[in-house]
């Protein structure tokens, strides 16, 4: 099996984020591998752990889209248990849309593709900085793939990939034949952790740097001049200040409807 | 004058209210063209007329609800072409953006999400990075998709309804082919509360519940909210994951976000803080959720929910 699994350095949700005021990029100092791409990850592991791992010759490929940093993702991947990577770098997709970065992903996943058929690529539901989930779904509209998206039970059995997708009103099963593309939620597993020996190991795996003439992407189709969408202006919101604090002396719950009866919100 | 076109997918019995405000923005923009899949009642052509549509299209095929996403998105950029639009307007789920993404790759169409705003050029008001700033952002292509927030604005009928004409848009068959496919679907038990990305009122449960959702639930059936959680308390099985707001669960809006035994670390924060106002209930002094709070009660959230809960009874009467 051929797994590639997308993979995202992000800035740590943990600390405060902030966008540059040159040109309203994501600033992406104190950035990480997003945490949803670990659940995704995870699932490719197990997927082909259950067909033998990498001895059977089952494939993890990490690939990653961005500047040199993004590295640090693909490394962290290879230490949880991927078996390569592939880092796509080219100074031309700074500032690329949710369609220019499924243009120059699809390119990628071609690429990676042109040495024997990739089963599936695997995504998480979301990159913890945009937050769209668009590029799973335009990835699969550019490929014309099927896409599974949101899942939170996977299988894989006979060409067809099965999958259980939460909404807000039911549980619904999705199939779709290979290859695919597919997103899985937070809730699909518990990602593992990378150990001393996968640390250790993943220093001998191979990191593939792609360009985009490699993939045979004109720049001018990626990058500001390749997205559809612009960002016009982007103001910091106002910190939320405290407003009042009380300690409960028996009455807090009846202060709280004054409260709200006064906001005009009972 | 511009053409705009609102995707309303399985309309029911009556407009959602998410709905009607997909068609207030629409108007603002230009002249309103629907589209619809499933069934499409009497009364749902009349209610969409009164909110300024002119025309109304349905897929050719019936069965477009038996796969994910793809076939939806074919249908939908029929519908463009047919009626002419510039911009599409739909809602901000799960489905209504990844129909939007799909069908911005078919269109070339820019594709901006999480919209809580659209000026009459198009420019879309949105916030990212977890509420912490705002932008405007704007499609550089003929045609713009724009998912959209609930509780955007307020919806409000057209001055004058319109009689819209019911147009049927062809499907190839090649849309199904090849796309996901539904193959089982088992209901969820409803709830009988508000949709917690469309309420107007949310109150939230933590770690501090200690696995006793019982007050949190009886302050929102007394306000007619929704019921939210933290991670904490979705990932220790307290209450479903549905309910989980922040970074990896909802992001909601509310006028009224009530926090009670949440210490609002930024995950949770994320998910929150564009609410109009906030209230938090916490033991903890120093709990993070108080820096943020418009009022914050220091006490058990087992002694203060209850109380809160008795009083608005009592003066709902």
């Amino acid at each position: 099996m051929k797994i590639i699994v997308l993979v995202k350095h992000v800035p740590d949700a943990q600390l405060d984020r902030h966008l540059s005021d040159e040109d309203n990029t994501t600033d992406r100092a104190d950035s990480i591998l997003s945490e949803l791409d670990e659940y995704a990850l995870e699932a490719a592991l197990q997927l082909t752990e259950a067909r033998g791992g990498a001895k059977a010759g089952n494939q993890v490929i990490a690939l990653s889209m961005g500047p040199a940093g993004a590295v640090n993702a693909i490394k962290k991947s290879l230490q949880i248990g991927a078996t390569e990577g592939v880092h796509l770098r080219d100074d031309a997709l700074a500032g690329s849309d949710a369609a220019a970065t499924s243009l120059a992903l699809a390119a990628a996943v071609r690429h990676i593709g042109a040495d024997g058929p990739v089963d599936l690529v695997l995504t998480g539901m979301a990159s913890t900085d945009g937050e769209t989930s668009l590029v799973p779904a335009q990835l699969a509209e550019r490929l014309d793939l099927p896409q599974v998206t949101f899942a939170s039970e996977l299988e894989v059995d006979g060409g067809r990939v099965i999958a259980r997708r939460d909404s807000d009103t039911h549980y619904d099963t999705v199939e779709a034949t290979l290859p695919a593309v597919v997103s899985v939620t937070d809730q699909i597993n518990e990602p593992r952790f990378p150990n001393f020996k996968g640390i250790i190991a993943a220093k001998r795996k191979t990191i593939t740097t792609l360009t985009l003439a490699e993939i045979g992407v004109d720049p001018a189709e990626v990058g500001k001049t390749g997205s559809w969408t612009e960002v016009k202006t982007a103001a910091a919101r106002p910190p939320r200040t405290a407003g009042t604090i009380i300690t409960d002396e028996g009455d807090a719950g009846i202060k709280l409807v004054d409260f709200l009866a006064a906001q005009k919100l009972l | 004058m511009a053409k705009v076109l609102v995707f309303i997918d399985n309309p029911g019995q009556a407009l959602k209210k998410s709905s009607l405000e997909l068609l207030t923005i629409a108007r603002s923009l230009g002249e309103t063209a629907v589209a619809v899949n499933g069934a499409l009642n009497d009364d749902v052509v009349a209610a969409l007329g009164a909110h300024g549509a002119t025309a109304v299209f349905r897929p050719s095929s019936e069965d477009l609800d038996a796969y994910l996403i793809g076939p939806k998105a074919a249908y939908l950029a029929g519908a463009v072409a047919a009626s002419g639009a510039t911009t599409v307007l739909l809602e901000n789920s799960f489905d209504g953006k990844e129909i939007a993404a799909r069908l911005g790759i078919k269109l070339g169409a820019g594709v901006i999400t999480d919209v809580v705003g659209v000026e009459p050029d198009g420019t879309a008001h949105k916030s990212v990075l977890a509420g912490s700033y705002t932008t405007t952002a704007k499609a550089t292509t003929a045609v713009s998709v724009l998912t959209v927030k609930p509780n955007s604005v307020t919806p409000d009928p057209a001055a004058a309804a319109a009689s819209p004409e019911v147009l049927t848009v062809d499907v190839p068959d090649s849309a199904t082919a090849g796309a996901a496919r539904i193959t089982g679907r088992k209901d969820k038990p409803a709830s009988g509360r508000p949709d917690l990305t469309e309420a107007r009122i949310v109150v939230a449960g933590g770690r501090g519940v200690d696995g006793d959702f019982g007050p949190v639930e009886e302050l929102a059936d007394a306000l007619g909210a929704a019921v939210g959680a933290s991670r904490a308390a979705t990932d220790a099985g307290w209450i479903g994951h549905d309910a989980q707001v922040g970074q990896t669960g909802k992001t909601v809006s509310p006028q009224l976000y009530i926090s009670a035994g949440i210490s609002g670390a930024i995950q949770q924060k994320a998910g929150m803080q564009t609410a109009k106002v906030i209230v938090a209930i916490n033991k903890d002094a120093e709990s993070p959720v108080f820096e943020i709070a418009d009022f914050g009660i220091i006490g058990d959230l087992f002694q203060v929910l209850p109380q809160a809960t008795e009083e608005i009874k009592k003066r709902k009467g």
